[in-house]
């Protein structure tokens, strides 16, 4: 019988409502009395000298009141990069500098140059048009290969080149990677483009300045997924302005799927100009200014090689892999291809010799940062895609391949640095052959021959690393921000809650979830707890939502708070019944003491804290409220196994998915509702990946991709009802929910599946012997490569 | 530009722009921000109202072209005590939305089709969806919401 509240309930979602009903609180929903609007006017070509700026005509246009250019913003920082790589020598990354709007140089389509502020939007629009470029176009560099030539143009004139770092992972472990594949029975190699892509959240990223000269304080409204972290690096590294005269906030936001991480010239742009303007200042993003300024995904060029001795046992893997860093830094991008990728590469094998080599590269491209999943998608296409491709060369079942190599104690230490705490591969792999009906393929193969069309059937595994942390490593790998999170419960004094989070919802259900865990501890209804986040004024601290960290971290944060607050409340309950605090329980919502019927309601042990007449105020303070700060000591680990079953008209290449399944482990679920849809909606993202999107430049660097014209979205006909499992569980070992994440998983998981059905489909008829080809698998590429 | 409509079965009046879209008006002067903006090439359906009772997106018309309509917005569906109507309890009760950003269209798209069609297939309810993006859900909920708001049984795929 599933229960109806509490930790494993599918709790339906409390914030459903407003967002039915059309009463949500979106960015771009605010609008402050007396707001102007800013339009960017943002660079057309790649890579030009910025000779100057003629702003004179349309700054005499209606409604202007201010036209900036880079020159307002040479007193203030760059926007800063938080981690500092360190290469295979040594050395620390080259760091270009990144201003707020373009100084001298033009760097990437899209890049800011002036911003025109007005009564009006359209106002502002039209005085842009005004605005006169003096510049010299240069030779833009797209192409991550050919940046790294010694004569290639250079995106950054003060850098050595264009090679941001070149790290090696494990570097000492070099040498005997290179020494077991030269003495292995058999290598496969496979050299593969991870494509690159937009994360599109439906809802662009919006920005509301604020200033308010009687107090100095600045309000930056923002479509962040962390709203401190915004608040740090603004505050400190680009504006210089003091956490405390510094509110951020990020109300409902729709979507972000990593993009909205990151900090943004637009933002410190808002939050510079209402100071300037002492009026608020506000900017919407068009989709089309989204795809040229939000951080993009992905976008590495890899060579793996998988060497197995003479009984096909995984002896070693050796990549190389070339990660686009765009023409400058975004927030996270040096961690995304390092520690997100290379410390994935063992993926759920026993594989004892790892080297992981990633090139970073400078472009004249927007630039590339963490997108759903953030290294973790990389580092599982290539493995698993290159496993399938073994298989095939060596004439074995692909499943028992896998199965030969999985991983199957725990904990393992990997020779990539990290160590999983627990899992259990082949159960996933087992569940995933029973809901994906792998017995009946046979006959659905030849029901597919019979009219024409050829089947195939994909698998892949995956394990990610989510819940990042702890503080102490990422600090030694080269982090510039503490991995921890932080949660306050605040009990009222007539019992409700309210909890103050450090995650941030923008869709995973935070509001209903986190309650969840609270009213299983004390045992109140659901509906008497509230919580409260993305607002820097009103929470203690918070280090954000992405990497699946929201339940495991922050989650954790909150049950120590509850934890505290429990038990202080069962010292004023023993107080209350004069009995020995030892002997206090608390059991759905009533405290009693063990052994006799004596007990009192959770709302009068609360209403006693706030109301103190009788109360040892000598021994405990009035109130009741905590916070806890939670550091975990680990990643966690999340697995599963994934199948995609596909039809294929060989006539036109034209791929149909007919079924997909994925058998997770996320450890302990709190709603099993929640979880599928995420892995839903990953799954979407990964299909989305490998048969339609990708960002397409052109040799001059003109991105023709820029608008749902040109870039293709999954839409509800590209897709079919998933089949996904989650009942595959091994709680995480180190946090006290014992919760993994599920976020990623599914854009993690679906790629190399989709990948590998098609290639099934296609080498299944006619004898074609077709290796590999790189996404998306649009009918054009799935045609060509059968030619 | 003077103009008038009924809007959620209001009257209402305001004096735009030629080029003020449709979609802008009821966001900025009626300040009915449920309906949202998601691109700027009318693709990802997040704008969809009702006008004169057809599906429109409201970033593909200006204003001054609803003179005179029917218009109505997700505002103006659930019943004024704040009841859900069938579609939106079928979402909610389906975890048919996760940001809610593209919801307000899916809902007012998914009232069109089943008005038209009230028992549709799952593929009719696919292809109705061609207008709308969603790039949370990954459709799989939203598909059964709507088969769920029309009463019908769930094929066997949709289970979980």
């Amino acid at each position: 019988m599933p229960k109806d509240s509490g930790i494993g309930a599918s709790s339906k979602r409390r914030e459903d409502v407003r967002f039915l009903t059309g009463t949500g609180n979106y960015t771009d929903d605010i609008n402050i009395y007396g707001q102007l609007h800013v339009h960017f006017l943002r660079a057309d070509v790649a890579h030009a000298k910025l000779n100057g700026v003629d702003t004179a005509a349309a700054a005499a246009m209606p409604g202007v009141h201010r036209i900036f250019t880079g020159a307002d913003f040479e007193a203030v920082g760059g926007l800063p990069c938080g981690w500092l790589i360190t290469d295979r020598h040594g050395a620390p990354m080259q760091e270009p500098r990144h201003p707020v709007l373009a100084q001298g140089k033009i760097r990437h389509v899209g890049e800011p140059i002036c911003a025109v502020v007005a009564d009006t939007l359209a106002q502002a629009r039209d005085a842009a048009e005004a605005i006169v470029l003096d510049y010299d176009t240069l030779p833009a560099v797209i192409d991550m290969k050919e940046a790294v030539k010694a004569d290639a143009p250079k995106v950054h004139d003060d850098l050595t080149g264009n090679l941001c770092y070149d790290w090696g992972f494990v570097e000492d472990n070099r040498q005997a990677v290179d020494d077991a594949i030269k003495g292995a029975a058999h290598v496969t190699t496979l050299e593969l483009v991870n494509n690159r892509l937009v994360a599109n959240p439906m809802e662009p990223r919006v920005a509301v300045g604020e200033y308010n000269r009687a107090d100095d304080m600045h309000t930056l409204h923002t479509t962040s997924q962390n709203p401190h972290v915004i608040r740090l690096l603004m505050g400190a590294f680009v504006l210089g302005i003091p956490e405390h005269k510094l509110r951020v906030v990020a109300p409902d936001v729709g979507g972000g799927f990593g993009t909205k991480i990151f900090h943004y010239a637009e933002e410190a742009f808002c939050t510079f100009a209402a100071k300037a303007l002492n009026r608020p200042v506000k900017w919407t993003s068009t989709r089309s200014e989204a795809f040229m300024s939000d951080a993009h995904g992905r976008d590495h060029v890899t060579k793996i090689e998988l060497a197995l001795d003479k009984d096909n046992n995984f002896v070693a893997v050796r990549t190389e892999t070339y990660a686009n860093m765009g023409a400058y830094l975004s927030t996270f991008a040096s961690c995304t291809p390092t520690w997100l990728h290379g410390t994935l590469m063992a993926g759920n094998y026993k594989t004892p010799h790892i080297y992981v080599n990633v090139k970073a590269v400078f472009t004249n491209t927007v630039p590339v940062d963490a997108y759903r999943g953030a290294g973790r998608p990389e580092a599982t296409f290539q493995l698993e895609r290159v496993i399938d491709m073994a298989a095939r060369e060596l004439g074995v079942d692909p499943i028992a391949l896998r199965r030969q190599n999985f991983i199957t104690t725990f904990p393992y230490a990997t020779p990539v640095a990290v160590e999983y705490d627990t899992g259990d591969y082949h159960a996933t792999m087992d569940k995933l052959i029973d809901i994906a009906d792998f017995a009946g393929f046979d006959a659905r193969r030849k029901a597919s021959e019979a009219t024409g069309k050829l089947r195939g059937l994909g698998v892949n595994c995956y394990i990610e690393a989510c819940g990042i942390a702890p503080s102490n490593l990422v600090g030694q790998l080269g982090a510039r921000a503490g991995l921890y999170d932080a949660a306050t419960v605040r009990v009222n004094a007539t019992g409700s809650i309210s909890v103050m989070v450090g995650a941030h919802s923008h869709g995973q259900g935070h509001e209903t979830s986190f309650p969840q865990v609270i009213s299983e501890m004390i045992g109140i209804p659901e509906d008497q707890i509230d919580i409260v986040h993305g607002d820097t004024s009103k929470i203690p601290f918070g280090m954000g939502t992405y990497g699946s960290r929201s339940l495991a971290v922050c989650g954790s944060a909150m049950v120590r708070a509850a934890e505290k607050v429990i038990n202080k409340a069962k010292k004023i309950a023993a107080h209350l019944m004069e009995a020995s605090e030892g002997d206090i329980e608390l059991k759905d919502g009533r405290f009693s003491v063990a052994g006799t019927d004596k007990s009192v309601a959770w709302g009068d042990v609360t209403l006693a804290a706030y109301v103190p007449h009788n109360y040892p105020l000598t021994d405990i303070e009035p109130g009741l409220e905590e916070t806890a700060f939670y550091d975990p000591a680990n990643f966690t680990y999340p697995s599963g196994a994934y199948a995609c079953e596909v039809e294929l008209d060989p006539e036109t290449g034209h791929v149909k998915i007919e079924r997909f399944s994925a058998a997770d482990d996320f450890g302990n679920i709190i709603n099993p509702m929640i979880v599928s849809g995420q892995v839903h909606g990953g799954i979407a993202q990964g299909i989305g990946q490998a048969m339609l999107e990708g960002c397409v430049y052109d040799s001059d660097g003109q991105l023709l991709s820029a608008s749902y014209m040109d870039y293709a979205m999954p839409r509800a006909e590209d897709v079919p009802f998933y089949t996904v499992d989650h009942s595959c569980q091994t709680p995480c070992t180190h946090n006290p929910l014992g919760v993994k994440g599920c976020g990623e998983a599914g854009a993690i998981g679906s790629p190399p599946s989709l990948v590998n059905a098609v290639l099934d489909a296609i080498n299944s008829g006619g004898g074609k012997k077709v290796a590999h080809i790189n996404m998306p698998l649009t009918p054009s590429r799935v045609w060509a490569a059968m030619q | 530009m003077k103009i008038s409509m009924v809007v959620n079965g209001r009257s209402v009046a305001g004096d735009v722009e030629g080029r003020t879209l449709l979609v802008d008006f009821l966001r900025q002067d009626l300040h009915l921000t449920g309906t949202h903006v998601g691109c700027d090439t009318s693709q990802c359906g997040a704008c969809t109202v009702h006008v004169d009772g057809l599906q429109v997106k409201a970033c593909s018309m200006f204003a001054v072209e609803a003179d005179g309509a029917e218009v109505a917005t997700i505002e103006g569906v659930a019943a004024a005590d704040g009841t859900l109507s069938a579609i939106q309890q079928a979402f909610q009760d389906h975890h048919g939305l996760q940001c809610g950003f593209c919801t307000p269209g899916m809902v007012m798209a998914a009232a069109s089709l089943l008005k038209e069609n009230p028992r549709p297939s799952e593929a009719e309810v696919r292809h109705h969806l061609e207008g709308n993006i969603c790039r949370c859900t990954g459709y799989h909920n939203i598909v059964k919401a709507i088969m769920a708001a029309s009463g019908q049984e769930m094929p066997a795929l949709a289970a979980e």
